[in-house]
């Protein structure tokens, strides 16, 4: 998938992969026995699949018009009908996985990218710093994240560049306030006490431990915050106010389907289902990974 | 009184957000609000009556001395009081926004502690897993089934408006209540189980004091702090639901007011409706802080 945001797509990665290696095969195992966070993998897996195999095995192309074959219902050559414009619908939603899944990572990347370390260095440094970075987030959570979005779309303009920035601010104040809660309480502890007095520098110790021991919360709330990355950009999709038509997107193509209520519910049904499961399965593996890395809270 | 004092910074920084915000549009905002058939003597118009001919410091200035007036501006479609405007509306997602909270708790509550006490049983599990569901659909396509559903197929409810009283209320309620049912019953259920352990449970129980009475007074009472939270938490996200509820049942309230202005470039409207319903948010956060010490003698606000 290429990215318009693949530079700050691979930054939280690499912190990921620190833990993953040292405590992963732990929490993979914790995982695998936890069957509702199953699910959830096994939900993005098909989405994989489609994103990855819809354009190689599918014959219909998800843009051009065939007016002629619009409003079809299901049959052996349309599997699950066509749309208004007499497009394939299996081949639109298999396309819309791709726009779908990289709104959500390329927004919760964003929000990781940015929130991880303004929450480390403001717990960890405190003073004017954190309370600057304190009030800023207080800010930005007193707004409905869906109001802010909305705003924020209203005065960018739409498209899905804009739609990805609009949903990233409003996931960085959760990661900062996360990240600096246990930054808050990492800093007191022995090992960064003799660091300090060792004298490493802070911007080491903030690097080598400070952040990779607060991300067990945040490593959770990043997949929870994919489903709610998720869930925002395509509600403003469903605004009309998300990622355009003709985009195969599936929160645009909820919206235009209301036209058709009546008479092809059918349209309505299936991209809505594609987005509840796309939802389903990161709140599904978030609930099991914080299961996983926190067993007392079972 | 210290909470309130440190709601003001955080109103202050809103005010300036929702102010920059008419600032990033890209180009000249009197020629994005007037459109594209608009003559160069309606920009012009449009620009003294945004006062976008003053220096920027001025127009903030003058933005805020017009907030504490309760002036927003007038609306560009209909040339009423924004203020105005709005609150015609308000009393529509007032009722929505009440009546979804309170079938959100009472559902919410009632499955939550039903899940704590039957550990691990079939009705847990049931509830847990509805709850994860309630939590991941999309209101706005739980809405669009619900029309479906009972006004296509059965025809017993109204798909949308609200000349038909209540029960018009019936599908858009339900729609906005049932995310915030999810999290309450979950909640609800961890917050109980945590008391459910402790020793004055037990002690309650040993004395003899009966099943509900124990649940009640005794466990849910202790275990009442972090649902009192999440009910708070639960306004913001009632209010940014109810933009997308009253899109889909065309309920004439202030969150489709707010689509409405988005789509006719009615940019003060935007910046009135941003700025009220995120006022209330923190008013109504403002209120749970205070709640605390109600639900728990032990918190004390200096």
């Amino acid at each position: 998938m290429a990215l318009p945001t693949a530079s700050a797509v691979e930054a939280p990665v690499v912190e990921l992969a620190v833990v993953v290696t040292t405590a992963g095969s732990r929490v993979w195992v914790r995982l695998r026995t936890h069957p509702s966070a199953m699910v959830g993998v096994s939900i993005l897996a098909l989405y994989v699949v489609a994103t990855l195999l819809g354009p190689l095995v599918l014959r219909w192309d998800p843009i051009h018009q065939t007016l002629s074959d619009a409003f079809l219902a299901a049959s052996s050559g349309h599997p699950l009908g066509t749309d208004d414009f007499g497009r394939d619908e299996l081949v639109r939603l298999m396309f819309g996985a791709r726009y779908t899944l990289a709104l959500g990572f390329a927004a919760v990347a964003i929000g990781l990218a940015i929130g991880v370390p303004v929450g480390a260095v403001s717990g960890y440094f405190g003073g004017w710093i954190d309370l600057l970075s304190q009030r800023v987030t207080d800010v930005v959570l007193a707004f409905p994240n869906i109001l802010l979005a909305l705003a924020l779309v209203a005065v960018l303009g739409v498209g899905l560049t804009n739609v990805i920035i609009a949903v990233a601010i409003t996931s960085i104040p959760i990661f900062i306030r996360l990240t600096r809660a246990s930054a808050l309480s990492i800093r007191e502890l022995p090992y960064v006490e003799a660091a300090r007095a060792l004298g490493v520098p802070s911007a080491a110790i903030l690097v080598r431990h400070v952040i990779p021991n607060s991300l067990a919360p945040v490593i959770v709330q990043a997949s929870l915050q994919l489903g709610a990355a998720i869930l925002l950009a395509a509600a403003l999709g469903f605004l009309g106010l998300g990622v355009q038509a003709p985009t195969p997107e599936w929160g645009s193509m909820l919206g235009l389907s209301r036209n058709y209520i009546f008479s092809d519910p059918n349209l309505a049904t299936f991209p809505g289902l594609a987005i509840f499961g796309a939802v389903l399965a990161f709140n599904l593996v978030g609930d099991g990974l914080r299961d996983a890395l926190d067993p007392r809270l079972r | 009184m210290r909470r309130l004092l440190v709601a003001i910074p955080t109103l202050l920084g809103v005010a300036t957000v929702v102010f920059l915000l008419m600032r990033l549009l890209p180009g000249d905002p009197a020629v994005v609000i007037a459109g594209p058939e608009a003559t160069a003597a309606d920009v012009d118009r449009i620009r003294h009556q945004l006062g976008l001919t003053l220096p920027f410091w001025q127009q903030y200035l003058s933005f805020l001395g017009r907030l504490s007036h309760a002036d927003l501006g007038i609306s560009i479609r209909t040339g009423a009081p924004v203020i105005q405007e709005i609150f015609t509306r308000v009393p529509f997602t007032a009722t929505l926004a009440f009546i979804s909270l309170l079938l959100a708790i009472l559902i919410g509550v009632t499955a939550g502690v039903i899940a704590a006490t039957r550990r691990n049983s079939t009705m847990d599990v049931s509830i847990s897993g509805g709850a994860v569901f309630g939590a991941s659909m999309p209101t706005y396509w739980l809405g669009l089934m619900l029309i479906i559903l009972f006004a296509v197929h059965l025809r017993v409810l109204p798909a949308g408006g609200s000349d038909r009283g209540p029960i018009s209320l019936v599908l858009p309620a339900i729609t906005l209540a049932l995310f915030s049912t999810g999290l309450i019953a979950r909640q609800t259920r961890s917050a109980m189980l945590e008391v459910l352990g402790q020793d004055f449970v037990r002690t309650a129980r040993a004395k003899g004091a009966a099943r509900t009475a124990v649940l009640i007074r005794h466990a849910l009472r202790n275990a009442l702090l972090p649902i009192v939270t999440v009910i708070g938490l639960q306004f913001g996200t009632l209010l940014g639901g109810a933009v997308l509820t009253e899109t889909i049942f065309a309920w004439p309230g202030v969150g489709r007011l707010l689509v409405d202005s988005i789509g006719s470039r009615d940019y003060p409207v935007v910046q009135g409706v941003v700025l009220l319903l995120s006022v209330s948010f923190i008013a109504i956060n403002l209120i749970t802080d205070l709640l605390y010490a109600y639900v728990d003698p032990r918190i004390r606000y200096g």
